[in-house]
């Protein structure tokens, strides 16, 4: 038997809120979770099936044809960021460090009511398809454009990689598949949701897990709760026992410095509000109204979500950490102390069996598996637009692009993102990944965020000054991740980081914005004159709605 | 969208009132939330202990615990709080700017 190693330092809990980190171990082939893993995978081909009868043009692919309402919305919303690795990371977060965990997923959240208040109604007023729409609304279409599809993509890439990664092992763990067959098998249904049923049916397979996932954890946090007669002291006191130390209870190490709290911080708001799979999710709602709702929804669904996986890691340390049923005894014998089976992700697998026994386990393990499913499908999504509405109809053919025909080049880009995937989930097995989700939120918190917004708040934006800017931004957190600690150190093995902190987005945010501020200030020409008298008319679409896109009726 | 459009649209009452109003109650909340958050994580950064407090005479529990959890509350609560007065008055003074470009 393989030993499981795990490293237990913050560090690999960099972005645990999306990336599984640790070695994993195959696991005996578990048959309750197949078989509702199999019943999962014939709704939604079902779902699929239903879908794509309704799919016909470029906009029922891109957005359901617009007649998503709030609340499915919020649901589908809370599904893409309730993604496996976040359940799972996080309550392990929860289980070994205590409330440190609530601390990282209070970052994940707040960046929500600011994307309310700031730019989910305007984004569904002023845009079509992809948030490039908006952010080149009065600007050149050809670079910006090609900006925004290339941050996108980036996004979009370094995300399903991770997810990849997490989805191979965590298959590994729970059905005791092979690691390529597991990821080949992810990449394979995906396509196949994606190029046959389009935003449809990613959004409905997204609100069924969502669902699923909710109800799921629902019960294992009541479960906890009952065990304790609903006394939150009881639980910690007793979690407080096990651990023999009441670290659990306070701040640990994860936040030390100022300047790494505020950039962390940065990261999480700015970068959820320049996800390109996220952001695709207002334009699938009728109005402005539908958009803000769906916010509502989804920060509700989300907190909520959080709430549950705290009381789910202290359940994990008075149910698993030192029941003998979950001891990696082997590993126990070799390095001492309390290790469970799988690893610290699999607290929350362990909690399911010990409040639900073996029925239960298979339930959340399927429900497990149906998140990556559904996270990686509206992730590729978001990738194929990128590729087909921006960079083929917007730039390649200036605009002249007729729907069907764009509609096939993003069920060709959907295929070819889904075998670039499966390819680099393969090539990733064994690297060291961690740094891969907290790139793609600087990425998209310095070059998609700070472009989008400008392009709807700055009447004085100009493509020069949008173009340089962002791509100062998108640079400047590039390097910066690759000269900080998780890159320079944790990868390539050099002794000491040239940048110092772990999440460079105080530094390429600003960069970003002012970058964008100074090219265009200083931008005279008669082109910038033209972009600026354009404002007062987007401004008027985009605070009230008036020339929209509409939804489609079916 | 037609220029003379634009230009009604621009000098209705209606129409500044809802820009002026909007942006500063979503300012207002925005900054809400900042302050709720930042102040958060900067009393971790400086004070952790101070979250270590007991939250009363010889508790486990801390006063971090509800701290943390009004966190998440307060985004939910402030989410709301928009989204009321965005559904009535916001969407009130939208409609009738709509109907007035329609009937010019």
């Amino acid at each position: 038997m393989k030993t499981v190693l795990l490293t237990l330092l913050a560090a690999s809990y960099a972005f645990a809120g999306d990336a599984l980190g640790g070695e994993v171990e195959k696991q005996a082939l578990n048959m309750s979770a197949i078989i509702m893993f199999l019943i999962f995978v014939g709704a939604t081909l079902g779902i699929t099936y239903w879908a794509a009868k309704r799919t016909k043009t470029a906009k029922d692919f891109y957005t359901a044809g617009g007649g998503i309402t709030g609340f499915q919305n919020g649901m589908a919303i809370a599904g893409d960021y309730m993604s496996a690795a976040s359940f799972l990371g996080i309550s392990a977060l929860v289980y070994a460090k205590g409330y440190d965990g609530l601390i990282y997923s209070i970052g994940f959240l707040v960046g929500w009511p600011i994307i309310l208040f700031m730019i989910a109604e305007q984004l569904r007023n002023l845009g079509k398809y992809t948030f490039a729409d908006v952010a080149s609304y009065r600007l050149q279409q050809t670079p910006i454009r090609t900006l925004a599809a290339f941050g996108s993509i980036l996004t979009v890439v370094l995300y399903l990689i991770a997810q990849m990664v997490g989805a191979g092992k965590l298959i590994q763990l729970l059905f005791g598949l092979d690691y390529e067959v597991a990821v080949i098998l992810v990449g394979v249904l995906m396509i196949l949701y994606v190029t046959f049923g389009g935003m449809l049916a990613t959004t409905w397979v997204q609100i069924i897990k969502a669902f699923l996932l909710l109800s799921g954890a629902t019960f294992m946090a009541v479960a906890v709760m009952a065990h304790y007669n609903f006394n939150f002291e009881t639980l910690f006191a007793t979690a407080v026992e096990m651990k023999e130390t009441a670290a659990i209870m306070a701040p640990g190490g994860l936040v030390s410095d100022p300047i790494s709290a505020i950039s962390l911080g940065i990261a999480l708001m700015f970068g959820t509000a320049g996800l390109p799979h996220i952001l695709m999710r207002f334009f699938t709602v009728s109005d402005a109204k539908e958009a803000r709702k769906s916010v509502f929804y989804a920060t509700g669904f989300i907190g909520y979500f959080y709430i549950l996986t705290f009381i789910i890691g202290f359940g994990a340390i008075v149910m698993v950490f030192q029941n003998p049923q979950y001891l990696d005894v082997a590993k126990a014998a070799i390095d001492g102390g309390a290790p469970i089976l799988g690893g610290d992700n699999m607290a929350a697998i362990h909690l399911s069996h010990a409040v639900g026994g073996d029925f239960f386990l298979g339930f959340i393990s399927a429900v497990a598996f149906a998140t990556i499913l559904a996270v990686v499908s509206g992730l590729t999504l978001a990738g194929a637009s990128a590729i087909s509405h921006d960079l083929y109809a917007s730039v390649l053919r200036a605009g002249r692009a007729d729907g069907l025909m764009e509609m096939k080049v993003s069920k060709i880009a959907t295929v070819v993102l889904g075998i670039v995937a499966i390819f680099l989930g393969i090539i990733f097995e064994d690297q060291n990944i961690a740094f891969m989700v907290g790139l793609a939120f600087a990425i998209a918190a310095s070059a998609n965020f700070p472009v989008l917004f400008l392009s709807m708040f700055w009447s004085k934006l100009t493509t020069r000054g949008a173009l340089l800017g962002g791509s100062l931004g998108l640079a400047t957190a590039g390097v910066l991740v690759i000269l900080g600690p998780t890159v320079w150190v944790d990868v390539l093995g050099n002794a000491e980081a040239i940048f110092p902190y772990k999440y460079p987005a105080l530094f390429s945010v600003t960069a970003a914005f002012v970058g964008i501020w100074f090219f265009s200030i200083t931008d005279k020409s008669d082109n910038s004159r033209r972009e600026i008298e354009a404002f007062e008319a987007q401004n008027i679409r985009c605070q009230t709605g008036i020339g929209a896109e509409g939804a489609v009726e079916h | 969208m037609k220029q003379e459009l634009v230009d009604v649209i621009k000098n209705d009452p209606d129409y500044l009132r809802l820009i002026r109003e909007r942006s500063r109650f979503a300012w207002t909340l925005t900054i809400t939330m900042l302050v709720i958050y930042f102040g958060f994580v900067l009393v971790i950064a400086f004070d952790p202990s101070l979250l270590g407090t007991p939250l009363f005479e010889g508790s486990v529990t801390t006063i971090g615990i509800p701290i943390g959890i009004g966190v998440i509350i307060s985004a939910f609560i402030l989410t709301g709080i928009y989204v009321r007065r965005a559904n009535g008055e916001f969407d009130e003074l939208t409609n009738r700017i709509k109907a007035k470009a329609k009937g010019e």
